[in-house]
């Protein structure tokens, strides 16, 4: 995709250039400032104007984020996109936590597109990514408690007379002891609205957190239990048309030409509009829509498309690994250390290109009018699709106004750095009348043969053991394509290194004298993007597994083996010891059954996951028991930690097992569903018992990294089971001769 | 043409095709949005709904066979399993993005609602047609094991 004019220039307003790494180091050294938060009664609004609600009560709203009604109730807005890792429940408890606000009278709704007030303070432009909402927020939000807190006492100071120090704040109640007078949050909020707001509040010591640490409930769990949630699908406007887009089937080629006249006898379709992205039909109604795309009769332009299969990638990859590429990391003399080693082992990983496939697909509700362009989508990096959507319709982006919705689920598919899908509606909003608002669907197949992938990636090895199976040399390298080239993120490329290509590789944690790390960047013609945990996604299998079998080689124990080479890695060791403890490491499984373990970091969380398998059906493992610990800080909510883990668990099982995207022949793509591109089951799915870590360092994200540990413990255990050590996935995929020991 | 269709006790005239599916119908003319495209060929269970009492995939479901059916979405649920259902789903968090668990909960209540023991193979087979991706799976077989305590105290 070109994007000629969305430059890092225009989008990364505050991001000169750090590196992703040096956003997440930020966030786990507690270098975070507390000192975006806006006045919110300063901006848009005379200053001493008091915002009324529906009924004409005046409501308090000290910032940005928060919003106390005379009914009692503390709405939180929230910067982050809710898609299930819990923002919603986990910024709003930094907020009550300061606040002094009891839990039942929490709310929480999504933060309009503003970067001014809204930015991710790690990316410099308003976005969820990077497993960063709580890191980048857990100040922010407290602060943004505290500071509605300091108003609340300073209106009951001020009514009642008495001296602020006198004052306490418990459960959504303000006191007086002295006098005795008390007061809820709502009926102080009238006051409070018409006070100066400090400039300077302090934060509560950890030792009186009532809230964080603890499993308040989710605040979005009720909704979404009685089919009353609206995500952007349960949008409906009056006169809205329904569109679906006839995308090519091959990556990279356009329309030639197109015949639309069966499509505009179909009944409910009113138009057929050729768009960038392919040909879209409007309809009165979804059903209309898919039967007048299905009659569509388009010849595509396949001059530019990519027409290389899957195999024939794949051995261009193969190629590329069997020379060194770009160096990203290096120490010692890993040449000399290998030719020296008394034994060398060899492998090479392959791994195919995954499709996120969220449950809810992309869509959009867009309408353009006199006073600008409204979008109700599942945005999850508003900036840039604000940004993309105002250049398509040449407007300003202050004039695009996008309601982050509730989205089904994302795993990095919501956050397109080129902002394609957001250029897709805008592109089909322009060809319909203003005020005429239009729905975009994607269906299942659209989702799933759409692109924006994991890369595919190869991994070649090489390892070295001295006679006493001690490791003296490590050398890695992996092709795969760039995810942030040809980004607004694309000034994190540097030295022609992609750092999400070689994350948790080139960082790997073990001591290890003589280590290389080099990387081919492959070209090719299937967008990619970030798939729930990026780089990690190969880089923890490729690491732990290769790991796994040179200790086994130098006779070592797969747990003690890797704490004595993590000395320089207390956290990594710290889950390690703690998930062994918890799985009973030493316990030999029962008959017929296996364990393995692996550890990673990733998105500055450590999560280590010991899998327990036997022999399931078609030569697959079935995996049993899943142990796992997690030290992402401090543990805001275990709860919805613990939830995030079995889910990372569970999603990534289902890839490692399952799930591939094949380019066949002329590189059309095979998948068009579930049934081809499985989803793990309920009767997939492991026990899983997470034990989350007590720690007092700055939080750190819980989204992502329970994923890549489960390759890598399921693929050990299977090897110690089996021989078999798998290096092809998803494990259906692999041959005889790909299954082999080297 | 018109239809008659009597979705969660009430009766509705709808102008569509036949061979519309219901959930388009449930969705685009009556509005009852709590039943989820995801797949539009039954693999996921998202679109899951009551038909005479018996769950089935509305995606897949031409509107024209219906006529005459109760159909009940997640917005018509009631009775004693629906209500331990969604207690139990509620009281231990199962939801994350959410967007399938309306289609989990209409199978976990016709699982519920059927004779027989809810055990582990029970469960297996009555939501091994429903994907989530999220992967809540531990905590849809806890809360379905919770609910069918519940209903047996």
């Amino acid at each position: 995709m070109i994007h000629g004019t969305l430059g890092p220039e225009d989008l990364v307003i505050r991001s000169p250039g750090p590196s992703r790494r040096d956003f997440v180091k930020a966030a786990g050294a507690g270098l975070i400032v507390g000192t975006f938060l806006p006045g919110f009664a300063r901006i848009g609004r005379a200053a001493n104007a008091v915002p009324l609600d529906d009924a004409g009560q005046p409501i308090f709203e000290p910032n940005a984020f928060v919003r106390i009604a005379p009914d009692d109730t503390v709405t939180v807005v929230i910067k982050h996109i809710e898609f299930g890792q819990g923002p919603y429940t986990g910024l709003s408890t930094l907020v009550a936590e300061e606040l002094d606000a009891d839990w039942s009278q929490m709310r929480a709704e999504a933060a309009p597109a503003d970067v001014e007030k809204y930015a991710n303070t790690l990316f410099g432009i308003q976005g969820t990514g990077g497993s960063t909402a709580m890191a980048n927020s857990y100040e922010q939000m407290r602060r943004a408690g505290a500071v509605a807190r300091a108003m609340l006492v300073a209106a009951a100071a001020q009514e009642w007379t008495v001296p602020t120090g006198e004052i306490e704040v418990e459960a959504g109640v303000v006191r007086h002891a002295g006098s005795g007078r008390e007061a809820r949050f709502g009926e102080l909020a009238q006051i409070a609205a018409t006070l100066p707001v400090p400039e300077e509040v302090s934060l509560k010591d950890p030792a009186d957190f009532r809230l964080i640490g603890t499993a308040v409930p989710k605040l979005d769990t009720t909704e979404k239990t009685t089919g009353e949630a609206i995500f952007t699908i349960d949008q409906y406007r009056d006169g809205m048309l329904t569109v679906l887009v006839a995308r090519p089937p091959r990556f990279g080629a356009t329309v030639g030409s197109v015949d639309d006249s069966v499509t505009r006898r179909v009944p409910g379709v009113v138009d057929v509009q050729t768009i960038p992205q392919g040909v879209a039909v409007y309809a009165r109604d979804t059903w209309s829509a898919f039967k007048g795309r299905d009659a569509l009769r388009v010849n595509w332009d396949d001059s530019g498309a990519e027409r290389r299969s899957s195999g024939e990638l794949l051995e261009s990859y193969r190629a590329a690994v069997s020379s060194p590429g770009a160096e990203a990391a290096s120490r010692g003399d890993v040449a000399a250390a290998l030719a020296g080693a008394a034994t060398t082992l060899e492998a090479v990983y392959e791994f195919p290109f995954l499709a996120h496939a969220p449950m809810e697909t992309l869509d959009a509700v867009a309408v353009r009018g006199e006073n600008g362009v409204d979008v109700w989508m599942g945005s999850q990096l508003q900036t840039i699709d604000q940004a993309v959507i105002a250049e398509v319709l040449g407007t300003e982006p202050s004039q695009v106004r996008i309601h982050t919705q509730l989205a089904g689920g994302s795993f990095g598919r919501r956050a397109q750095g080129g902002g394609d899908f957001a250029r897709e509606t805008a592109e089909a909003l322009a060809r319909v009348e203003p005020d005429t608002p239009i729905k975009l669907i994607w269906t299942r197949e659209d989702d799933i043969r759409g692109g924006r992938y994991r890369p595919m990636t190869v991994h070649r090895l090489r390892g070295g053991l001295d006679a006493g199976g001690g490791i003296v040399g490590w050398e890695q390298t992996i092709a795969t394509q760039s995810i942030f080239a040809g980004t607004p993120f694309a000034s994190m490329v540097q030295d022609g290194i992609d750092p999400s290509s070689v994350e948790g590789a080139a960082d790997m944690p073990y001591s290890i004298s003589n280590f290389g790390l080099s990387l081919h960047t492959m070209e090719a013609g299937v967008p990619i993007l970030w798939w729930r945990s990026v780089g990690h996604t190969h880089t923890a299998y490729a690491v732990e597994t290769f790991i796994d079998e040179l200790l086994e080689a130098g006779g070592k124990d797969p747990v003690e083996g890797r704490l004595a080479l993590l000395s320089g890695a207390p956290r990594e060791a710290g889950v390690l010891r703690a998930v062994a403890q918890l799985a009973d490491w030493g316990r030999t499984p029962p008959d017929g059954r296996a364990r393995g373990v692996a550890v990673h970091k990733s998105f500055e969380s450590y999560v280590a996951e010991v899998a327990e398998v036997s022999r399931g059906e078609g030569g697959l493992p079935k995996v049993h028991h899943v142990w796992c610990a997690v030290d992402c800080g401090v543990p805001v909510n275990p709860n919805i930690i613990t939830a995030q883990m079995e889910s990372g668990i569970g999603f990534g099982l289902g890839a490692v097992l399952y799930d591939e995207i094949t380019l066949e022949d002329g590189g059309t793509v095979r998948e068009r569903n579930f049934d081809r591109y499985r989803s793990i089951r309920i009767n997939e799915m492991p026990e899983v018992e997470v034990q989350v870590i007590e720690s007092s360092e700055a939080p750190t994200g819980v989204g992502e990294p329970g994923v890549p540990p489960i390759g890598p413990a399921v693929a050990n255990a299977w090897r110690r089971l089996t021989g078999e050590a798998v290096r092809r996935l998803p494990f259906t995929a692999r041959g005889g001769a790909e299954g082999g020991d080297a | 043409m018109a239809i008659e269709v009597t979705v969660n006790g009430e009766q509705h005239q709808v102008q569509a095709d036949g061979d519309t599916p219901l959930l388009w119908v449930l969705r685009d003319e009556l509005r009852l949005t709590g039943t989820k495209y995801a797949c539009g060929i039954a693999q996921c269970g998202a679109c899951t709904v009551h038909v005479n009492g018996q769950p089935r995939r509305s995606c897949v479901l031409p509107v024209r066979l219906v006529e005459g059916a109760r159909v009940t979405t997640i917005e018509g649920l009631s009775g004693p399993q629906a209500e331990a259902v969604q207690d139990a789903w509620r009281e231990i968090d199962v939801p994350q993005c959410g967007y399938c668990q309306s289609g989990q909960i209409m199978s976990a209540v016709a699982l519920l609602a059927q004779a027989g023991e809810v055990d582990d193979a029970a469960i297996d087979a009555g939501m091994v047609g429903n994907i989530c991706r999220c992967a809540t799976y531990v905590r849809i077989r806890q809360a379905i094991k919770n609910a069918a305590a519940e209903l047996e105290v």
